[in-house]
C-alpha cells in the first residue's frame, strides 16, 4: 500500500484514525492538521509525520477550500488513499475531497480489513438492514471511518510537524457565529450501560424515574428519534440509530422502543440487550438477551425500589 | 429563484424483508428517499416565500417517470429527469457526475438541495461531489435556510454546536432530516401531478461521461443477531439475570 493520508478537525478523531491508519500496512503514514498547533503536536507525539497547514484564510465551514487544501497536501507525500473520521465535518468533506482526488469513496465505515491489495470496508446499507462489506476499486480512495471503531493511538514519540503550503481557493462560505451545545454534553458512545426511551413512554414526566434507574446502573439516559426530534424531551444528543450515534455498550435497557432498524443499527453491537414493551410481538424482542413483556413504567419504577 | 431538488428512488426500507440474512428486494415498492422528501418541502417553502420555481431532478432507471409523481404532488414544478438502467442506484460519483451535467442544462439554479444522506445508502457524498463538480459553496447538516439577496444564510448542525454561515447563491445545501416536516400531499394533489411538465432525457442524450462504479460490493447481508432471547417473568428475574451477568451489584 502506498501513502495514507490522515485529517481530522478533531483531535480525538485524527488520534483515531492514525491507529486506522497503521493497521493498513502502509508504507507511510502521515498526518495532515490545518491550523491546529495542539493537535499537530498531539499526532507527531503518537509518532506520525505531520504536515501542518498554517492560513488564517482556511476556515472548516469551507469544506471546498478544505478539500483543496487536503488534496494538496496528499498530492504532496504521495498519499493515494485519505482517512476521514466520518463525523458531520468529515462526512461532508468526504465526497468533496474524494471528487477533487478523483478517488472512490467509502463512508460511515465501521471495520477495516486487508485482503490483498484491497482494503475491506463494511458499512451499514438499506437503511440499517444490511451491512455491506465494500471497497474502493480506484487508485484514489478517501475512507470516511466512525467514531470509536479504532482505539487512540497511543504516544510512540519520534514523529515529527513540518509546515506546508497550500494555496486557499475560497469558495464563499463565511461563518457569522457558532453557538455551542450548551447544557447537554452527554456522550453517549462511550457509556457502558444506557437505558433507552422509545415512544412507550407515556410522558416527559415519567423521564426522572428512567434517569434514576440509568444512575442506578451507572449509565446514562439514551432515545429514539422521535423522543428527541418529535417529543423534544431529550436532546438530540442522546438519539440511537442510523442518523444519531451507533453504540456499543456492554449493557443496553430498551424500555419502550419497537425495533425499527432505524434505530436497531445504533444499538445491535450493544453486549447485552434488555427489552421492556408491553408487546410480546415487538421486534425489538428478536434482537434482546432478555425480554420482559409488561408496562415499561411499572418496571422502571419497581427496578428502581428493588436497585435500592 | 430558481431551485432544484436532487432526489433518489429508493426501494421502501419499511417493506424489505429478510431471508436467510438476504435483503429481499422484488416486488417492493419504490419510493423518494425520505430524507431528500425535507429538501423537498425545504424549496418548496423558499420558493412559497420568494417566487420561482422547484426542479425536482432524479436520476434512475424507467421507474423514476413514475416515482416523481410523488415529489410533483408534494409541491414541486416540474421534473427533469435522467434515465438509463445503469443508474438504478448507481455509485455515487456515477451520480454525482450525472446530476452536475443536468444542472449545467438548466437555467442556472440559486440554489441546489439535497438531503444529507439517501434512504437506503446513506453515504452522503453526492451532494459534495456535485457541488466540487459545479465548484459551488456547500453546506450540510442544514437545519435552517434564509435566502438573503444573493446569499443564504445557513445554520450547520455539527456534533458540538451550531455554525451559522453565510454562503453566496449558487450554493449546494444538504438538509437534515430536523429541518421541517414533509407535507403529505392531497388527491388533489396526486391527481395534478402526473400533468406538470418533464423533462425526460436518455442517458446518452446528456453530454458527460458518467465514468464507472469505483466502490464494489462483496456482500451484503443482513447481521447475525445471537441473542439469548431469554423471557423473564418478573423484574425480580430480570434483575437476578443482570446480576449473573454483572451488571448489578458490581
Amino acid at each position: 500500500m502506498a501513502g495514507v493520508l490522515i485529517f481530522s478537525e478533531n483531535q480525538g478523531l485524527a488520534l483515531e484514525l492514525l491507529t486506522a491508519a497503521n493497521s493498513l500496512n502502509s508504507t507511510a503514514v502521515s498526518a495532515c492538521v490545518i491550523n491546529n498547533d495542539e493537535q499537530a503536536q498531539a499526532l507527531a507525539s503518537a509518532g506520525v509525520k505531520v504536515y501542518i497547514v498554517k492560513n488564517n484564510d482556511l476556515v472548516m465551514a469551507d469544506v471546498g477550500a478544505i478539500a483543496g487544501a487536503v488534496k494538496q497536501v496528499a498530492d504532496k507525500v504521495g498519499a493515494d488513499t485519505v482517512l476521514l473520521a466520518s463525523n458531520r465535518r468529515g462526512k461532508e468533506l468526504a465526497g468533496r475531497l474524494a471528487q477533487a482526488m478523483n478517488a472512490g469513496c467509502l463512508t460511515d465505515v465501521t471495520a477495516l480489513s486487508i485482503e490483498g491489495d484491497k482494503i475491506l470496508c463494511q458499512r451499514n446499507a438499506l437503511g440499517g438492514a444490511t451491512v455491506a462489506t465494500q471497497h474502493i476499486d480506484a487508485d484514489k480512495k478517501v475512507i470516511a471511518i466512525r467514531p470509536r471503531t479504532f482505539e487512540s493511538a497511543a504516544s510512540a514519540g519520534a514523529g515529527s510537524v513540518e509546515e506546508a503550503a497550500v494555496e486557499v481557493k475560497k469558495a464563499g462560505v463565511a461563518v457569522l457565529e457558532f453557538k455551542s451545545r450548551a447544557g447537554d454534553t452527554v456522550d453517549i458512545e462511550a457509556a457502558e450501560v444506557l437505558v433507552a426511551v422509545g415512544q412507550g413512554l407515556n410522558s416527559q414526566d415519567d423521564l426522572p424515574a428512567v434517569e434514576e434507574l440509568a444512575k442506578k446502573l451507572g449509565g446514562e439516559v439514551a432515545c429514539s428519534k422521535p423522543v428527541a426530534t418529535d417529543k423534544k424531551w431529550l436532546s438530540e444528543e442522546r438519539i440511537i440509530g442510523l442518523s444519531g450515534k451507533k453504540c456499543k455498550p456492554q449493557l443496553a435497557v430498551l424500555l419502550g422502543i419497537s425495533g425499527q432498524v432505524q434505530f436497531t443499527v445504533g444499538i445491535r453491537d450493544a453486549k447485552t440487550i434488555v427489552a421492556v414493551n408491553s408487546d410480546e410481538n415487538a421486534s425489538i424482542n428478536q434482537m434482546a438477551d432478555y425480554i420482559i413483556t409488561a408496562d415499561l413504567h411499572d418496571v422502571v419504577a419497581e427496578m428502581n425500589k428493588k436497585l435500592g | 429563484m430558481n431551485i432544484v431538488v436532487a432526489m433518489k428512488q429508493i426501494p421502501d426500507l419499511q417493506q424489505i424483508r429478510i431471508r436467510n440474512r438476504q435483503p429481499i428486494l422484488d416486488d417492493v415498492p419504490l419510493t423518494l428517499g425520505n430524507i431528500d422528501k425535507n429538501g423537498l418541502e425545504a424549496g418548496v417553502n423558499l420558493r412559497d416565500e420568494l417566487g420561482g420555481k422547484v426542479t425536482v431532478l432524479l436520476a434512475g432507471n424507467e421507474n423514476i417517470e413514475d416515482t416523481v409523481k410523488e415529489a410533483l404532488a408534494a409541491g414541486a414544478d416540474e421534473a427533469f429527469l435522467v434515465i438509463d438502467d445503469s443508474l438504478d442506484r448507481a455509485e455515487s460519483s456515477v451520480i454525482a457526475n450525472v446530476l452536475a451535467a443536468s444542472i449545467k442544462q438548466m437555467e442556472e439554479p440559486s440554489l441546489i438541495l439535497f438531503g444529507e444522506g439517501s434512504g437506503d445508502n446513506y453515504s452522503g457524498q453526492v451532494g459534495s461531489r456535485v457541488a466540487e463538480i459545479l465548484n459551488l459553496p456547500q453546506v450540510s447538516f442544514a437545519s435552517s435556510i434564509e435566502i438573503k439577496g444573493n446569499q443564504a444564510v445557513v445554520t450547520r448542525s455539527l456534533e458540538d454546536g451550531e455554525e451559522i454561515v453565510q454562503v453566496d447563491l449558487p450554493a449546494v445545501i444538504a438538509v437534515l432530516a430536523d429541518i421541517n416536516e414533509p407535507r403529505i400531499p392531497s388527491v388533489t394533489q396526486i391527481l395534478k401531478a402526473g400533468k406538470k411538465p418533464k423533462e425526460v432525457l436518455e442517458l446518452d442524450e446528456l453530454e458527460v461521461e458518467a465514468g464507472k462504479a469505483m466502490v464494489i460490493t462483496t456482500s451484503n447481508l443482513a447481521p447475525e443477531t445471537e441473542r439469548k432471547r431469554v423471557v423473564v417473568k418478573s423484574v425480580d428475574e430480570l434483575i437476578q439475570a443482570l446480576t449473573t451477568e454483572g451488571y448489578v451489584g458490581r
